[in-house]
Formats: C-alpha cells, structure tokens, sequence
C-alpha cells in the first residue's frame, strides 16, 4: 500500500516498524493493526490484573455525510465492537470529543444509544466544538453530564491515578479556552494530592500548541498545567486533530488521538482543517482506538494506538 | 528490546522536530503561551455580502450603514456558523453547503464574530450611523 520511499523509512513506516517489535506482548490481545506503541520496556503486560487499563475513543462525528467517510456510524460501531472484544474488560472507556458531528437532538440520541453498547467499568466523554455548534453545551450535558461541575468538567481518582477531565471547546476564540472557572476547579482539584500521583487530562483540543493557525492549541493551558508542574506524571489524552501525535514537555507528556470517522490533513500541508478524502480502501489506515495501561508504581501510562479493525 | 528502546526514541524525536517545524517555538507554560496568527490587517470593505470559502469569511472586515442587511452563504461543503463573540447579536443556526444566513444591522458599532465549529475563522461587522 505505502510507496517505496527511496530515502528509507518514512514515519509512518517507522511507526509500523517500532510497533511491531514493541508489540511482541500484546498483538495477541490486538483485534486491529497496533500502529503505535509507546512505553518503557518493563510496562506492564495487559493480562496484569492490578493494571488499569482503559480505551480512548475520540471524534465519531456522528451525523457526518460527507465523502471522507460514507459511513461513520458503521466506523463507530466497529469501534464499539472492538472494544468489547478486547480480551479484558477495561476500566472505563473516554470519549475525548465530538461526538456528534453537528450537536442535533437526533445525532446526539445516537451516539448515547451507541455508546450504551459499550462493555466498560465506566463510560466517560468530555465534549468537541462540534458538540457544541449553537448552544454552548447545553445538548451535550443533557445527554452526557451527569455527574459534572461547571460547564462540563469532573475528576475522578482510580487505580492510583488521578484523572481530570476539561472542557475546552466553549467561549472560543481561534483557539481552545478553559476559563478561569475551570482553572480554579484544576487548582482546588489538584490541591491534597500528592506529587507522586500520576495525573491524566482528559480534553477535546490539545493543551499544547500542535498548529495554532487551525485552532489546534488551547489560549490559557499554560495555567493548568503550571498547577501541575509539581507532580511526577502528567499524562494529556486530546482529540481534535484526527490524527496520532505525541510530545513530550517536562513531565507532561501530550497524546493526540485519531479518530473513527475522517483523517484531517497533518498541519500545514493544506489550506484548511478540511476532511481528507482517501483513495478507496485507505480509510480504515487512518481510524484506530487507543487502549491505556498503568500499574502503579513509576513508570508512566503505556499507550498503545490500535487501527480499526 | 534495545532496538526497539531506539525505535521509539527516534519516533519521539520525530514528532518533536515535526513539533518544533510546525508551531514555532514550543508552548511555554506562562498562561499566554499560544503564537498566535500574524495579524494581516484587513481593509474594510463596504459590502453587504459575505462569503464562506475554504475555512474563512471573505471579506473578513466590512462596513454597512445601520440598518443595512447583511448575508452569509456558506460556499464550502463543511457546515459553519456566524456567531457573536461573547454575548452579541449574531447567533446562526448551523448553515450547511449553500445556506444563507442573514441579519439587519440596526445601531452603529463592531461586531465580532466567528464560526463556533471552526473558532479560528473570524470576521467583523462594522456598522456606521
């Protein structure tokens, strides 16, 4: 499928090559192509039953017609289906974002009916702008926040790890804004903990500048995760950009996700955020779910980026 | 195991060179951390019709007099909306390909607004006596 490149590897190549020696313990529990995988050598093996394990899922963009996926509620429930059939029940499952493609009352019926299908511990979503397009929120916490504060936003603690989840997606110019609420809701959150907890963000835009001139960053992330210098292990799980990225700043470690739906273009290489269409039978390269690990102790999450299957 | 160790760290590097290439300097965590888009200053223009094309309104910046009617259509296959920043006036329903949107403008001032799917498309309405 890929073209031969006559300068080597080419990064996706790379991707494949380092999964596929770093994938020795786990292909077996793959249900998809695993298309990356990070983590130390000695991160625990998924059969671990003291792990906490857990699977991202982001961008459904259920409601979406267009011709970069025909068929985006076929792409979801495929992703729901490999979910449950992952040889362990995870933790929970984490939705980051845009759910729906265009926040209607119908739309957002669907994706909860289809996420009600979903065998997890826990079913966790934090909303995308999409979810959002004319009523700041309002659809989207009928249908999925129970439970929050605020706008939207909650934390929760599991395992030894302690999770945050942010809504970045409301009061929006050009880029992602978490407001001073929110910030305030992080410092108290964050205040009686101990440094040695490992800290995961939940958010629908990145926390860090990934493109800006796309809105692909956040305005006032700074300030979170200023309140989160001082701890050992932070973690930031975001959708938003349709595609795997990874960086790493200090102690925080920053993962884009894919998506189920569509491919945006990689940043820069065109006019604008606009649905990629692929060549045909291209598109299930660029879909995948993520699955989490962490056992307690010091080693950081290990993530693991799994194509649809 | 060494070989994958290098595998990922050569990933790792990748990404923050690509990182590096494509946001300029990287994020400092000081509250206003984010490059933001160089601000071409864009010539008002007296128009009453805006267009929605490739992620943008063209042209960003226009100028009616009060009460004049403005129009939106949305010319790109991707739904986009007109919306007021903080609490103004212009509130669209989503328009999708083709859809129109209108509003009579009735006292003088400016008027930010911006798409609520696409944030980092944004225009401004200027209204004069």
């Amino acid at each position: 499928m890929n073209e031969p490149d006559p300068d080597g590897m080419t990064r996706r190549q790379l991707l494949r090559h380092t999964a596929w020696f770093g994938a020795a313990v786990v292909l077996t529990v793959a249900a998809g192509e695993v298309i990356s995988h990070i983590h130390t050598p000695d991160a625990p093996v998924p059969d671990d039953p003291n792990a906490l394990r857990f699977v991202q899922v982001s961008d459904s963009h259920i409601g979406f017609t267009g011709a970069a996926n025909t068929a985006v509620t076929d792409s979801f429930h495929r992703a729901v289906d490999q979910v449950n059939a992952l040889p362990y029940r995870p933790d929970f499952v984490i939705h980051t974002g845009d759910l729906t493609h265009l926040s209607t009352p119908a739309q957002f019926d669907q994706v909860r009916q289809m996420m009600g299908g979903i065998r997890a511990g826990g079913l966790f979503t934090v909303p995308g702008e999409h979810d959002s397009v004319d009523d700041a929120g309002q659809k989207y916490r009928a249908a999925f926040g129970k439970g929050s504060t605020g706008d939207g936003w909650y934390s929760f603690d599991l395992k030894g790890a302690h999770f945050i989840a942010l809504v970045n997606t409301l009061n929006l110019e050009k880029l992602g804004h978490l407001g001073v609420d929110q910030v305030e809701f992080v410092r108290k959150d964050v205040a009686g903990l101990s440094s040695d907890t490992p800290i995961v963000v939940f958010s629908h835009i990145p926390l860090f500048a990934m493109y800006p001139q796309w809105g692909w960053g956040t305005d006032d992330a700074g300030q979170v995760l200023n309140l989160l210098r001082r701890f050992a292990s932070v973690t930031c799980l975001n959708g938003h950009v349709h595609q795997l990225f990874t960086k790493t700043e200090g102690n925080v470690t920053f993962h884009s996700a894919t998506t189920t739906a569509y491919p945006l273009p990689k940043p820069g290489t065109a006019p604008a955020p606009a649905p990629v269409t692929l060549p045909a039978g291209q598109l299930a390269d660029a879909l995948g779910i993520r699955e989490v690990t962490y056992r307690q102790g010091p080693q950081p999450l290990a993530v693991k980026d799994v194509r649809l299957a | 195991m060494k070989t994958l160790v290098a595998a990922q760290r050569l990933s790792l590097m990748a990404c923050a060179a690509l990182a590096l290439t494509a946001c300029g300097t990287p994020a400092q965590p000081s509250g206003m951390d984010m490059p933001s888009t160089p601000a071409a200053p864009a010539a008002p223009v007296a128009t009453n019709t805006v267009s929605i094309k490739d992620f943008a309104f063209a042209p960003p910046l226009v100028t009616v007099k009060a009460g004049t009617t403005v129009t939106w259509t949305n010319g790109d296959t991707e739904p986009h909306t007109v919306t007021s920043n903080g609490g103004g006036p212009l509130k669209s329903p989503t328009m999708n390909s083709g859809d129109t949107f209108r509003y009579t403008f009735t006292t003088p001032g400016h008027f930010d607004y911006l798409c609520t799917i696409h944030p980092f498309m944004t225009g401004t309405v200027e209204v004069t006596p």
